[in-house]
Protein backbone atom coordinates (compact mmCIF):
# COMPACT_ATOMS: atom_id res chain seq x y z
CA UNK A 1 0.00 0.00 0.00
CA UNK A 2 3.01 1.98 1.11
CA UNK A 3 4.61 1.47 -1.85
CA UNK A 4 2.02 2.66 -4.38
CA UNK A 5 1.42 5.23 -2.76
CA UNK A 6 4.79 6.31 -3.22
CA UNK A 7 4.86 5.34 -6.82
CA UNK A 8 1.55 7.89 -7.55
CA UNK A 9 3.60 10.50 -5.60
CA UNK A 10 6.50 10.09 -7.75
CA UNK A 11 4.52 9.79 -11.34
CA UNK A 12 2.85 13.41 -9.96
CA UNK A 13 5.59 15.01 -9.05
CA UNK A 14 7.24 13.50 -12.64
CA UNK A 15 3.97 14.67 -14.43
CA UNK A 16 3.94 18.03 -12.56
CA UNK A 17 7.88 18.41 -13.49
CA UNK A 18 6.96 17.31 -17.17
CA UNK A 19 4.43 19.60 -17.53
CA UNK A 20 6.70 22.76 -16.24
CA UNK A 21 9.33 21.77 -18.50
CA UNK A 22 6.79 20.58 -21.13
CA UNK A 23 7.88 22.56 -23.95
CA UNK A 24 11.50 23.35 -23.76
CA UNK A 25 11.84 19.41 -23.71
CA UNK A 26 10.42 19.34 -26.55
CA UNK A 27 12.91 21.43 -28.75
CA UNK A 28 15.24 19.60 -31.17
CA UNK A 29 18.88 18.69 -29.65
CA UNK A 30 20.20 20.62 -32.59
CA UNK A 31 18.23 24.07 -31.64
CA UNK A 32 20.33 24.18 -28.53
CA UNK A 33 23.63 25.32 -31.04
CA UNK A 34 21.98 28.05 -32.48
CA UNK A 35 23.55 31.43 -30.56
CA UNK A 36 21.50 34.75 -29.73
CA UNK A 37 23.10 37.62 -31.59
CA UNK A 38 21.99 39.94 -28.88
CA UNK A 39 23.12 38.28 -25.76
CA UNK A 40 23.75 40.27 -22.73
CA UNK A 41 23.14 42.93 -24.78
CA UNK A 42 21.26 45.61 -22.94
CA UNK A 43 19.81 47.40 -25.56
CA UNK A 44 17.97 44.49 -26.42
CA UNK A 45 17.03 43.39 -23.38
CA UNK A 46 14.82 46.14 -22.80
CA UNK A 47 13.44 46.31 -26.54
CA UNK A 48 12.63 42.59 -25.06
CA UNK A 49 11.01 43.75 -22.37
CA UNK A 50 8.57 45.88 -24.70
CA UNK A 51 7.91 43.30 -26.76
CA UNK A 52 7.48 40.66 -24.18
CA UNK A 53 4.82 42.90 -22.66
CA UNK A 54 2.95 43.17 -25.83
CA UNK A 55 3.14 39.92 -27.16
CA UNK A 56 3.33 37.61 -24.05
CA UNK A 57 2.28 39.18 -21.17
CA UNK A 58 -1.26 38.62 -21.51
CA UNK A 59 -0.74 35.13 -20.91
CA UNK A 60 2.18 34.62 -18.52
CA UNK A 61 1.95 37.69 -16.38
CA UNK A 62 3.67 40.95 -16.59
CA UNK A 63 6.17 39.86 -13.91
CA UNK A 64 6.77 36.25 -16.32
CA UNK A 65 5.23 34.50 -13.02
CA UNK A 66 2.46 32.51 -15.01
CA UNK A 67 -1.30 31.94 -14.47
CA UNK A 68 -3.26 28.88 -14.15
CA UNK A 69 -2.17 26.50 -16.99
CA UNK A 70 -0.04 28.92 -18.45
CA UNK A 71 3.86 28.47 -16.69
CA UNK A 72 5.64 31.00 -14.94
CA UNK A 73 8.62 32.39 -17.15
CA UNK A 74 10.66 33.74 -14.35
CA UNK A 75 12.31 30.12 -13.42
CA UNK A 76 16.06 29.14 -13.45
CA UNK A 77 15.49 26.40 -16.11
CA UNK A 78 13.82 28.88 -18.79
CA UNK A 79 16.35 32.00 -17.75
CA UNK A 80 19.33 29.12 -18.40
CA UNK A 81 17.67 27.23 -21.18
CA UNK A 82 20.06 27.56 -24.49
CA UNK A 83 18.68 30.60 -26.19
CA UNK A 84 18.22 28.18 -29.37
CA UNK A 85 15.52 26.22 -27.70
CA UNK A 86 13.92 29.13 -26.70
CA UNK A 87 13.51 30.96 -30.30
CA UNK A 88 12.42 26.85 -31.55
CA UNK A 89 9.60 27.40 -28.97
CA UNK A 90 8.74 31.16 -29.88
CA UNK A 91 9.01 30.16 -33.48
CA UNK A 92 7.05 26.50 -33.37
CA UNK A 93 4.45 27.85 -30.48
CA UNK A 94 2.45 24.36 -29.25
CA UNK A 95 -0.89 23.93 -30.18
CA UNK A 96 -0.78 21.02 -27.93
CA UNK A 97 0.03 23.84 -24.95
CA UNK A 98 -2.33 26.11 -26.16
CA UNK A 99 1.01 28.33 -27.37
CA UNK A 100 1.07 30.09 -30.54
CA UNK A 101 3.36 30.21 -33.00
CA UNK A 102 5.62 33.75 -33.15
CA UNK A 103 6.97 33.04 -36.13
CA UNK A 104 5.05 36.53 -37.61
CA UNK A 105 7.01 38.50 -35.29
CA UNK A 106 10.74 39.32 -37.33
CA UNK A 107 13.33 36.97 -36.29
CA UNK A 108 15.35 39.63 -34.45
CA UNK A 109 13.02 40.61 -32.34
CA UNK A 110 12.08 37.20 -31.36
CA UNK A 111 16.09 37.37 -30.29
CA UNK A 112 15.31 40.39 -28.84
CA UNK A 113 12.57 38.63 -26.47
CA UNK A 114 14.68 36.01 -25.49
CA UNK A 115 17.74 38.28 -24.65
CA UNK A 116 15.21 39.45 -22.32
CA UNK A 117 13.96 36.20 -20.79
CA UNK A 118 17.77 35.07 -19.87
CA UNK A 119 18.94 38.01 -18.76
CA UNK A 120 20.61 37.95 -15.20
CA UNK A 121 18.67 38.38 -12.10
CA UNK A 122 20.97 41.51 -11.15
CA UNK A 123 20.42 43.33 -14.42
CA UNK A 124 16.58 42.31 -14.67
CA UNK A 125 14.42 44.80 -16.49
CA UNK A 126 11.23 45.04 -15.48
CA UNK A 127 8.57 45.68 -18.17
CA UNK A 128 6.61 49.40 -18.21
CA UNK A 129 3.00 48.69 -18.97
CA UNK A 130 2.72 52.73 -19.48
CA UNK A 131 6.19 54.28 -20.52
CA UNK A 132 6.17 57.71 -21.73
CA UNK A 133 5.57 57.32 -25.80
CA UNK A 134 8.88 58.63 -27.59
CA UNK B 1 -30.88 41.93 -17.70
CA UNK B 2 -28.42 41.94 -14.73
CA UNK B 3 -26.33 39.40 -16.68
CA UNK B 4 -26.45 41.69 -19.71
CA UNK B 5 -25.08 44.08 -17.29
CA UNK B 6 -22.35 41.81 -16.25
CA UNK B 7 -21.27 40.97 -19.41
CA UNK B 8 -20.92 44.37 -20.88
CA UNK B 9 -19.30 45.43 -17.30
CA UNK B 10 -16.82 42.16 -18.55
CA UNK B 11 -16.30 43.32 -21.53
CA UNK B 12 -15.48 47.03 -20.18
CA UNK B 13 -13.24 45.90 -17.58
CA UNK B 14 -10.80 43.85 -20.27
CA UNK B 15 -10.49 47.14 -22.82
CA UNK B 16 -9.41 48.87 -19.71
CA UNK B 17 -6.96 46.29 -18.21
CA UNK B 18 -5.49 44.16 -20.72
CA UNK B 19 -4.42 45.33 -24.28
CA UNK B 20 -1.82 43.75 -26.86
CA UNK B 21 -1.17 44.75 -30.31
CA UNK B 22 -3.84 44.38 -32.60
CA UNK B 23 -4.07 43.20 -36.57
CA UNK B 24 -2.55 40.35 -38.68
CA UNK B 25 -0.70 41.84 -41.36
CA UNK B 26 -1.44 44.96 -43.16
CA UNK B 27 -3.97 43.09 -45.88
CA UNK B 28 -7.44 43.29 -45.86
CA UNK B 29 -8.31 40.40 -48.08
CA UNK B 30 -5.51 38.12 -47.79
CA UNK B 31 -5.76 35.93 -44.63
CA UNK B 32 -2.01 35.19 -43.77
CA UNK B 33 -1.77 31.24 -41.47
CA UNK B 34 -1.07 33.69 -38.35
CA UNK B 35 -4.14 32.17 -35.94
CA UNK B 36 -5.69 34.39 -32.94
CA UNK B 37 -4.28 34.11 -30.11
CA UNK B 38 -6.35 31.25 -27.72
CA UNK B 39 -8.70 33.21 -25.40
CA UNK B 40 -8.08 36.87 -27.34
CA UNK B 41 -10.99 38.52 -29.04
CA UNK B 42 -10.08 41.53 -31.61
CA UNK B 43 -12.66 43.71 -33.07
CA UNK B 44 -11.73 45.05 -36.56
CA UNK B 45 -13.64 47.90 -38.74
CA UNK B 46 -13.23 47.18 -42.02
CA UNK B 47 -14.21 49.53 -44.60
CA UNK B 48 -14.47 50.25 -48.38
CA UNK B 49 -15.79 53.17 -50.15
CA UNK B 50 -15.56 54.12 -53.95
CA UNK B 51 -17.68 55.21 -56.88
CA UNK B 52 -18.55 52.55 -59.23
CA UNK B 53 -19.48 53.40 -62.70
CA UNK B 54 -22.73 55.57 -63.45
CA UNK B 55 -23.52 54.30 -59.63
CA UNK B 56 -23.46 56.49 -56.81
CA UNK B 57 -20.31 56.65 -54.54
CA UNK B 58 -20.78 54.11 -51.06
CA UNK B 59 -19.28 53.55 -48.39
CA UNK B 60 -19.89 49.71 -46.95
CA UNK B 61 -18.18 48.47 -43.12
CA UNK B 62 -17.74 45.12 -41.82
CA UNK B 63 -17.36 44.98 -38.20
CA UNK B 64 -15.64 41.81 -37.33
CA UNK B 65 -15.21 40.00 -33.94
CA UNK B 66 -12.54 37.46 -34.08
CA UNK B 67 -11.51 35.43 -31.48
CA UNK B 68 -9.14 32.61 -30.48
CA UNK B 69 -10.67 29.10 -29.90
CA UNK B 70 -7.67 27.28 -29.56
CA UNK B 71 -4.41 27.70 -31.16
CA UNK B 72 -5.46 25.72 -34.00
CA UNK B 73 -8.95 27.24 -33.97
CA UNK B 74 -10.03 31.17 -34.97
CA UNK B 75 -13.56 31.96 -35.31
CA UNK B 76 -14.86 35.10 -36.44
CA UNK B 77 -18.48 36.74 -36.95
CA UNK B 78 -18.75 39.64 -39.44
CA UNK B 79 -21.60 41.90 -39.42
CA UNK B 80 -21.93 43.86 -42.50
CA UNK B 81 -23.67 47.42 -44.00
CA UNK B 82 -23.55 50.19 -46.01
CA UNK B 83 -24.44 53.79 -47.14
CA UNK B 84 -24.51 54.74 -50.56
CA UNK B 85 -25.23 58.11 -51.63
CA UNK B 86 -28.91 59.31 -52.49
CA UNK B 87 -29.94 55.76 -52.12
CA UNK B 88 -30.22 54.71 -48.48
CA UNK B 89 -27.80 53.27 -45.62
CA UNK B 90 -28.84 49.22 -44.67
CA UNK B 91 -27.37 46.43 -42.42
CA UNK B 92 -26.95 44.20 -45.27
CA UNK B 93 -25.97 40.46 -43.19
CA UNK B 94 -23.80 38.83 -41.46
CA UNK B 95 -21.15 35.97 -41.87
CA UNK B 96 -19.45 33.33 -39.51
CA UNK B 97 -16.70 32.14 -40.09
CA UNK B 98 -13.92 29.57 -38.90
CA UNK B 99 -9.97 28.94 -39.57
CA UNK B 100 -8.73 25.50 -39.00
CA UNK B 101 -4.59 25.32 -38.66
CA UNK B 102 -3.54 21.73 -40.23
CA UNK B 103 0.09 21.54 -39.31
CA UNK B 104 0.87 21.48 -35.94
CA UNK B 105 4.61 22.99 -36.92
CA UNK B 106 5.55 25.81 -38.21
CA UNK B 107 7.12 24.78 -41.91
CA UNK B 108 8.50 26.78 -45.08
CA UNK B 109 4.65 26.74 -46.43
CA UNK B 110 1.47 26.21 -43.50
CA UNK B 111 -1.85 25.89 -44.73
CA UNK B 112 -4.74 26.60 -43.22
CA UNK B 113 -8.67 25.65 -44.02
CA UNK B 114 -11.08 28.50 -44.12
CA UNK B 115 -15.03 27.48 -43.96
CA UNK B 116 -17.64 30.38 -44.15
CA UNK B 117 -20.83 30.83 -43.93
CA UNK B 118 -22.49 33.93 -45.16
CA UNK B 119 -26.40 35.16 -44.84
CA UNK B 120 -25.98 38.41 -46.94
CA UNK B 121 -28.03 40.55 -49.63
CA UNK B 122 -27.24 41.65 -53.05
CA UNK B 123 -26.73 45.04 -51.65
CA UNK B 124 -23.61 44.00 -49.97
CA UNK B 125 -20.66 46.11 -50.59
CA UNK B 126 -18.04 45.38 -48.42
CA UNK B 127 -16.10 43.04 -50.87
CA UNK B 128 -14.28 41.12 -48.52
CA UNK B 129 -13.24 38.66 -51.40
CA UNK B 130 -13.97 38.84 -55.38
CA UNK B 131 -15.32 35.74 -56.87
CA UNK B 132 -16.66 34.40 -59.89
CA UNK B 133 -17.35 37.12 -62.22
CA UNK B 134 -18.16 39.68 -60.01
CA UNK B 135 -17.61 43.18 -61.08
CA UNK B 136 -18.47 46.76 -60.96
CA UNK B 137 -22.08 46.20 -62.32
CA UNK B 138 -22.87 44.43 -58.96
CA UNK B 139 -21.87 47.95 -57.16
CA UNK B 140 -23.85 49.91 -59.38
CA UNK B 141 -27.55 48.42 -58.88
CA UNK B 142 -29.29 50.29 -56.82
CA UNK B 143 -30.05 48.62 -52.81
CA UNK B 144 -34.06 49.01 -53.45
CA UNK B 145 -33.41 45.61 -56.32
CA UNK B 146 -29.99 44.80 -55.02
CA UNK B 147 -30.90 43.99 -51.56
CA UNK B 148 -34.41 41.81 -52.68
CA UNK B 149 -31.43 38.88 -53.58
CA UNK B 150 -30.62 36.60 -50.95
CA UNK B 151 -27.00 35.33 -50.96
CA UNK B 152 -26.93 32.11 -48.95
CA UNK B 153 -23.40 31.21 -49.13
CA UNK B 154 -20.75 28.78 -47.88
CA UNK B 155 -17.20 29.84 -48.75
CA UNK B 156 -14.39 28.09 -48.42
CA UNK B 157 -10.58 28.90 -48.87
CA UNK B 158 -7.15 27.33 -48.45
CA UNK B 159 -4.59 29.58 -46.80
CA UNK B 160 -0.89 29.46 -47.25
CA UNK B 161 1.32 31.11 -45.71
CA UNK B 162 5.07 31.30 -45.22
CA UNK B 163 7.57 34.02 -43.61
CA UNK B 164 10.66 34.08 -45.20
CA UNK B 165 13.64 36.61 -43.86
CA UNK B 166 11.40 39.10 -42.48
CA UNK B 167 8.45 38.58 -45.23
CA UNK B 168 5.01 37.48 -45.19
CA UNK B 169 3.36 35.67 -48.00
CA UNK B 170 0.32 34.41 -48.53
CA UNK B 171 -2.00 32.81 -51.00
CA UNK B 172 -5.31 32.08 -50.85
CA UNK B 173 -7.32 29.84 -53.17
CA UNK B 174 -11.66 30.39 -52.69
CA UNK B 175 -14.68 28.59 -53.74
CA UNK B 176 -17.64 29.59 -52.65
CA UNK B 177 -21.04 28.41 -53.66
CA UNK B 178 -24.78 29.68 -53.17
CA UNK B 179 -26.77 27.11 -51.34
CA UNK B 180 -29.60 27.71 -54.12
CA UNK B 181 -29.29 26.22 -57.76
CA UNK B 182 -25.93 28.32 -58.42
CA UNK B 183 -22.39 27.08 -59.83
CA UNK B 184 -19.53 26.87 -57.83
CA UNK B 185 -17.39 30.19 -58.20
CA UNK B 186 -13.82 30.49 -57.49
CA UNK B 187 -11.19 33.27 -56.47
CA UNK B 188 -7.91 33.84 -55.32
CA UNK B 189 -5.60 36.23 -53.10
CA UNK B 190 -2.08 36.45 -53.20
CA UNK B 191 -0.16 39.16 -50.69
CA UNK B 192 3.29 40.01 -49.28
CA UNK B 193 3.99 42.32 -47.13
CA UNK B 194 7.20 43.27 -44.31
CA UNK B 195 7.55 45.56 -41.11
CA UNK B 196 9.24 48.74 -42.14
CA UNK B 197 12.41 47.48 -39.65
CA UNK B 198 12.58 44.16 -38.18
CA UNK B 199 14.58 45.30 -34.79
CA UNK B 200 12.03 46.89 -31.55
CA UNK B 201 13.58 49.84 -30.05
CA UNK B 202 13.74 49.29 -26.85
CA UNK B 203 11.25 52.65 -25.68
CA UNK B 204 7.47 52.56 -25.90
CA UNK B 205 6.57 54.55 -29.40
CA UNK B 206 4.01 55.51 -31.72
CA UNK B 207 6.28 56.68 -34.88
CA UNK B 208 9.32 53.88 -34.79
CA UNK B 209 9.97 52.01 -37.92
CA UNK B 210 9.18 48.85 -36.68
CA UNK B 211 5.22 49.77 -35.98
CA UNK B 212 4.28 49.94 -39.79
CA UNK B 213 4.07 47.22 -42.19
CA UNK B 214 3.97 47.87 -45.68
CA UNK B 215 2.80 45.19 -48.63
CA UNK B 216 0.92 44.69 -51.69
CA UNK B 217 -1.76 42.29 -52.15
CA UNK B 218 -3.50 41.29 -55.63
CA UNK B 219 -7.11 39.37 -55.82
CA UNK B 220 -9.50 38.19 -58.41
CA UNK B 221 -12.31 35.95 -59.74
CA UNK B 222 -11.43 32.88 -61.48
CA UNK B 223 -14.87 32.19 -63.07
CA UNK B 224 -17.50 29.38 -62.32
CA UNK B 225 -17.34 25.66 -62.37
CA UNK B 226 -19.41 26.19 -65.92
CA UNK B 227 -16.81 28.87 -66.94
CA UNK B 228 -13.57 28.98 -65.62
CA UNK B 229 -11.01 31.10 -66.01
CA UNK B 230 -10.21 34.86 -66.63
CA UNK B 231 -12.88 35.86 -69.12
CA UNK B 232 -14.93 38.37 -67.72
CA UNK B 233 -14.07 38.68 -64.29
CA UNK B 234 -12.64 41.42 -62.10
CA UNK B 235 -9.11 41.93 -60.70
CA UNK B 236 -7.53 44.73 -58.20
CA UNK B 237 -4.06 45.18 -57.36
CA UNK B 238 -3.91 47.16 -53.85
CA UNK B 239 -0.97 48.39 -51.95
CA UNK B 240 -1.64 48.19 -48.39
CA UNK B 241 -0.02 50.12 -45.09
CA UNK B 242 -0.82 49.21 -41.32
CA UNK B 243 0.68 51.12 -38.08
CA UNK B 244 0.15 49.90 -34.78
CA UNK B 245 0.07 52.00 -32.28
CA UNK B 246 1.62 51.19 -28.78
CA UNK B 247 -1.52 51.46 -26.75
CA UNK B 248 -2.80 48.77 -28.63
CA UNK B 249 -4.50 49.81 -31.47
CA UNK B 250 -3.93 49.48 -35.11
CA UNK B 251 -4.57 51.37 -38.43
CA UNK B 252 -5.05 50.08 -42.49
CA UNK B 253 -5.16 51.97 -45.23
CA UNK B 254 -5.33 50.42 -49.12
CA UNK B 255 -6.14 51.86 -52.37
CA UNK B 256 -7.13 49.56 -54.53
CA UNK B 257 -6.55 50.03 -58.50
CA UNK B 258 -9.23 47.85 -60.64
CA UNK B 259 -7.40 45.63 -63.96
CA UNK B 260 -9.88 44.91 -65.60
CA UNK B 261 -12.92 46.59 -67.38
CA UNK B 262 -15.26 44.59 -65.97
CA UNK B 263 -13.50 45.77 -62.20
CA UNK B 264 -13.99 48.75 -59.94
CA UNK B 265 -11.88 51.85 -61.03
CA UNK B 266 -11.36 52.83 -57.69
CA UNK B 267 -11.68 51.45 -53.97
CA UNK B 268 -10.15 52.80 -50.67
CA UNK B 269 -10.07 50.66 -48.12
CA UNK B 270 -9.18 51.17 -44.67
CA UNK B 271 -9.74 49.71 -40.92
CA UNK B 272 -9.28 49.95 -37.65
CA UNK B 273 -8.72 46.98 -35.00
CA UNK B 274 -8.50 46.71 -31.28
CA UNK B 275 -7.19 43.51 -29.69
CA UNK B 276 -8.32 42.12 -25.70
CA UNK B 277 -5.97 40.00 -24.67
CA UNK B 278 -7.00 37.14 -22.77
CA UNK B 279 -11.34 37.93 -23.00
CA UNK B 280 -12.39 34.80 -22.54
CA UNK B 281 -10.66 33.65 -18.96
CA UNK B 282 -11.26 37.90 -17.77
CA UNK B 283 -15.17 36.51 -18.98
CA UNK B 284 -14.56 32.95 -17.06
CA UNK B 285 -13.38 34.64 -13.99
CA UNK B 286 -15.76 37.76 -13.65
CA UNK B 287 -18.90 34.40 -14.05
CA UNK B 288 -17.16 31.88 -11.81
CA UNK B 289 -16.35 35.16 -9.13
CA UNK B 290 -20.46 35.53 -9.53
CA UNK B 291 -21.41 31.71 -8.27
CA UNK B 292 -18.75 32.20 -5.53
Amino acid sequence: MRLRAILLAGCLLAAAWTRERGLLSQAPQNAASVRNPFEKDEEAERAGAKLYLRECAACHGSDREGHGRVPRLNRPDVREAPPGELFWILRNGSLHYGMPSFAHLPEPQRWQIIAFLRQSTARRTTPVPNGPNR
Amino acid sequence: MQMVCRIMAAAAVCLIASRCEAGEGPFFITYTHQMEEPGNLEFTAKNASGKPGDGNPFLATAAEFEYGMAGWWTTELYLDGQGTGSESALFTGYRWENRFRLLWREHWINPVLYVEFENINGADKTLLEVVGHDGVADLEAPNSDARQEKQREIETKLILGSYFKGWTIAENIIAEKNLSHAPFEFGYAVGISRPLASLAKPDRCNLCRENFQAGVEVYGGLGTHNDFGLHATSHYIAPTVSWSLANGTALQISPSFGMTATSARFLLRFGVSYEVAQFGRAVRNWFHGSRA
